[in-house]
C-alpha cells in the first residue's frame, strides 16, 4: 500500500516577534485508507498541520509529499489544482452557501475540476445518497439540522471522489448523538477506500481513528493504538 | 502542467464560462433585495443619460419641424444694403428686374415668387372718403407697398374679403388696392363690393379686397398693397427692392443659388440671398444646448451608482469571506474568484442598464405624449445603455473582485460562517 502522505522535517514559522513555530520537525506518513486522528488541546497547531496537509499553507522548511509530488515545488495555482482534485475538505462551520439548495451546494465541490455538466449532478445526487440525505436535494441549509448540514459538507467533500479527506473538528457544532452518526458515516467512507485525517480534541472521535497522533506546541507524537 | 513526479499529472481546475455566469447569478440572487437596491444606481444614472439624449432629440427634431413648416421653403433675394445701386427714385438701379416673378417661376422647385418694394410718396398721407367726424382721424401715414401678384402666394397671405390683384391689373397700371387688415380698420373700411377709393394725396386707388392675416411678412398687415405697374405708373418707382420666394420643400438651397442668376445674369453678387439656416445646424444647436447640462447630471448618476456597486460588491466580499475560502478550497483558482465577482458586479451593471434605459425611454414618450410631440431616439442609446451599464459596474467591480482573490484561503476559513 503506497502512502498518500509524507511529512518530512515540515516546520511552519510564522513571522513575529518572536516568531511562533506553530509545527515543529514534523514526521509523519499516512498509507492509502488510512484512518487517522490527530488530536491537541486549542493552539497545539493542529489547524497550522491541517492547512499543511491539504495544501491550503506551505511549509516554511521541511518536505511534504502529497501522492509523491513534493507540494513545495508547485506554485498558488498547481496546489489549488491539486486539492481540487485530490482534497475533501470538512469544516467545524460547514461553509454552505446558505442561499442555494443542497444540491447546488455540493455541485460547487464539482464546479471546478473539469466535470461535465451533466456528470456533476449524477455525481452530486450520488454523494447525498452516500451520506443518506437523497431526500433534502431542494431543502437549504437553513432547513437543516447541524448534523444533516455537516453531511451536506461531507457530500460536497467526497462528491469529486478525492483520495484524502481532511476534517477540521467535524463535530465541533453537533451534539453527542449527531457527532456519533458522523463518525459511523466517517468509518462507512473508510471502507469505501477513503484516507481519512481528522483532526479534533474529542476523545471520543480520536477513539475511532486506526491511528491517533498527538500534537502539543507543534510537536507531533504518534500514540499507539 | 507537469507536478515534479514524471507520469503524475494535475488536473488544472477551471470553471466554464456558464458555470461562471450560473454562479454569479446565483450569488446575485441569493440577496435580491440588495441587489436591487444595489441596481437603483445605475438605473438612475442610464435613465438621466439615455431622457437626456432621447429629449435632446425630441425637443431638436420638434424644432426642426416647427420650422421646416414655417420657413425652411422660403427664399428671398434683395439688394446688397452696401450697392452703389441702391439709391431710391425714378432713377434707382436696382439688380432685381420688374419681371422677376416671371423668371423665377420658370425656376423647378419655386412654388411662387413675388417682388416687395417699399413705395416712395413723397410723404403724402391716406385718407379714404371723408367722414365729418370731427374728433376721428381721417388722414394716415402708412406705408404703400408694391408687389407683384405673385407674392400674395408667397407670404401666404389670406383674403378677408375681396380679391388680390392680377397680371391683368399690373399691365394696365390699374389704381386699384388690396388693404392689409390693420390699414382697412384705421380707414374704416370693412366691405369692398363697392370698391371704395382711398386717397394717397390727390391720387385716388379703388380698394378692391382685404387681408385676412398672412403668414409671413406681417409688414403686410399694415400696408395699403398696389400692384407694380401702378407704383411705377403713379409715383415713379424705380424697381423692386426684394423677392420673396416659396420653393418645393427641400428645394431651398438650390433656388438659393438659382435665384440670383435668373435675376441678374450680369452680375449675381449685387444680390443678397437668405435662405433658412441648415436644419441640422439648428438641431444640433439646440442639442448641444441640453445635452450638456443633462449629460453631466447622467454622469453624475452613474458614478453615483458605480460608487454604490463598488460598495456592495466589497461589503459581499468581506461578508462571503467563509464562501471564498470554501471555493479556494475546493479548487477554485484566484482568477476564478475575481472572475466570478466581476461577473457579479457587471451584471448589476448590465440589469440597471437595461432597466435603466426603458425607464429612459419610458420618460421621453411620457415628455413627448404630455407636449404632443414625437418621441425620437437613436436606435443605438437604448442598445448602447445596457453596455455602458455592464462597463460600470465591471469598472466598480475591479477593486472589489482583486480583494476577494488576494484573500489568503487560510484567512478566509478562518472566519466563520
Amino acid at each position: 500500500m503506497s502512502n498518500i502522505v509524507e511529512l518530512e522535517g515540515v516546520t511552519r514559522t510564522f513571522p513575529g516577534s518572536p516568531p511562533v513555530e506553530a509545527v515543529k520537525d514534523a514526521h509523519m506518513t499516512v498509507a492509502d485508507g488510512d484512518h487517522v486522528t490527530i488530536v491537541g488541546p486549542s493552539g497545539s497547531g493542529k489547524s497550522t498541520l491541517l492547512h499543511i496537509l491539504g495544501c491550503l499553507d506551505t511549509p516554511t522548511s521541511g518536505t511534504y509529499r502529497l501522492r509523491g509530488l513534493d507540494v513545495g515545488d508547485l506554485n498558488d495555482g498547481q496546489r489549488t489544482s491539486l486539492r481540487g482534485s485530490e482534497i475533501g475538505f470538512v469544516f467545524q462551520s460547514f461553509y454552505l452557501l446558505p442561499y442555494r439548495t443542497v444540491l447546488e451546494n455540493v455541485m460547487t465541490g464539482l464546479v471546478y475540476n473539469r466535470n461535465p455538466r451533466r456528470e456533476r449532478k449524477q455525481r452530486a445526487i450520488a454523494a447525498l445518497e452516500r451520506v443518506g440525505l437523497g431526500h433534502r436535494l431542494d431543502f437549504t441549509p437553513r432547513q437543516l439540522s447541524g448534523g444533516e448540514r455537516q453531511r451536506v459538507a461531507i457530500a460536497r467533500a467526497i462528491a469529486p471522489e478525492p483520495g484524502l479527506l481532511l476534517c477540521d473538528e467535524p463535530t465541533g457544532n453537533l451534539d453527542s448523538k449527531t457527532t456519533g452518526s458522523i463518525l459511523d458515516l466517517f468509518d462507512a467512507l473508510r471502507t469505501d477506500g477513503l484516507t481519512l485525517i481528522v483532526i479534533t480534541h474529542e476523545e471520543r472521535v480520536s477513539e475511532r481513528g486506526k491511528r491517533r497522533i498527538e500534537i502539543i506546541d507543534g510537536i507531533l507524537a504518534e500514540a499507539t493504538a | 502542467m507537469t507536478g515534479a513526479v514524471p507520469g503524475h499529472r494535475i488536473v488544472k481546475s477551471r470553471l466554464s464560462f456558464r458555470d461562471l455566469v450560473a454562479e454569479s447569478v446565483a450569488g446575485m440572487l441569493a440577496r435580491p433585495g440588495r441587489t436591487v437596491l444595489t441596481i437603483l444606481g445605475t438605473v438612475l444614472g442610464v435613465a438621466a443619460l439615455v431622457a437626456t439624449l432621447g429629449l435632446a432629440k425630441t425637443a431638436g427634431n420638434q424644432i426642426v419641424t416647427r420650422f421646416d413648416a414655417l420657413s425652411a421653403t422660403t427664399v428671398s433675394v434683395s439688394n446688397r444694403s452696401d450697392s452703389l445701386f441702391r439709391s431710391p427714385g425714378p432713377e434707382d438701379v436696382s439688380a432685381i428686374p420688374w419681371d422677376a416673378e416671371d423668371r423665377l417661376t420658370r425656376l423647378n422647385g419655386v412654388v411662387a415668387a413675388g417682388t416687395l418694394t417699399l413705395v416712395d410718396t413723397g410723404g403724402q398721407l391716406v385718407s379714404s372718403v371723408p367722414i365729418n367726424d370731427p374728433l376721428g382721424q381721417s388722414q394716415f401715414a402708412m406705408d404703400v407697398l408694391a408687389v407683384s401678384p405673385g407674392l400674395f402666394e408667397t407670404v401666404g397671405a389670406e383674403l378677408r374679403t375681396g380679391r388680390f390683384f392680377d397680371e391683368g391689373h399690373d399691365a394696365r397700371h390699374e389704381p386699384v388696392a388690396v388693404l392689409g387688415p390693420g390699414a382697412a380698420t384705421r380707414l374704416n373700411i370693412n366691405r369692398v363690393d363697392q370698391q371704395p377709393a382711398i386717397f394717397i394725396g390727390d391720387t385716388t386707388l379703388a380698394v378692391i379686397g382685404i387681408i385676412d392675416d398672412v403668414v409671413q411678412e406681417p409688414s403686410l398687415l399694415e400696408a395699403i398693397i398696389i400692384p407694380n405697374g401702378t407704383a411705377r405708373e403713379l409715383f415713379g418707382t424705380g424697381a423692386p427692392a426684394e423677392v420673396h420666394i416659396r420653393t418645393e420643400v427641400g428645394a431651398a438651397y438650390l433656388i438659393g443659388d438659382q435665384a440670383p442668376v435668373a435675376l441678374n445674369p450680369g452680375d449675381p453678387s449685387q444680390l443678397r440671398v437668405q435662405v433658412p439656416p441648415e436644419p441640422r445646424a439648428v438641431r444640433s444647436g439646440v442639442e448641444s444646448d441640453v445635452n450638456t447640462l443633462f449629460l453631466v447630471l447622467g454622469g453624475v448618476s452613474l458614478l453615483v451608482g458605480a460608487i454604490g456597486i463598488a460598495n456592495v460588491t466589497l461589503v459581499s466580499v468581506l461578508e462571503r469571506v467563509g464562501e471564498i475560502g470554501l471555493r479556494r478550497a475546493v479548487g477554485a483558482a484566484r482568477r476564478h474568484i475575481a472572475a466570478q465577482f466581476l461577473v457579479e458586479s457587471a451584471a448589476m451593471g448590465f440589469i440597471g442598464g437595461i432597466i435603466g434605459a426603458s425607464t429612459g425611454v419610458l420618460v421621453i414618450v411620457a415628455v413627448s405624449a404630455n407636449k404632443q410631440w414625437t418621441p425620437v431616439l437613436d436606435v443605438q442609446v437604448p442598445l448602447l445603455a445596457p453596455l455602458a451599464g455592464a462597463l460600470v459596474g465591471l469598472i466598480a467591480g475591479l477593486y472589489p473582485s482583486w480583494r476577494a482573490s488576494t484573500l489568503e484561503p487560510v484567512e478566509a476559513l478562518r472566519g466563520g460562517t
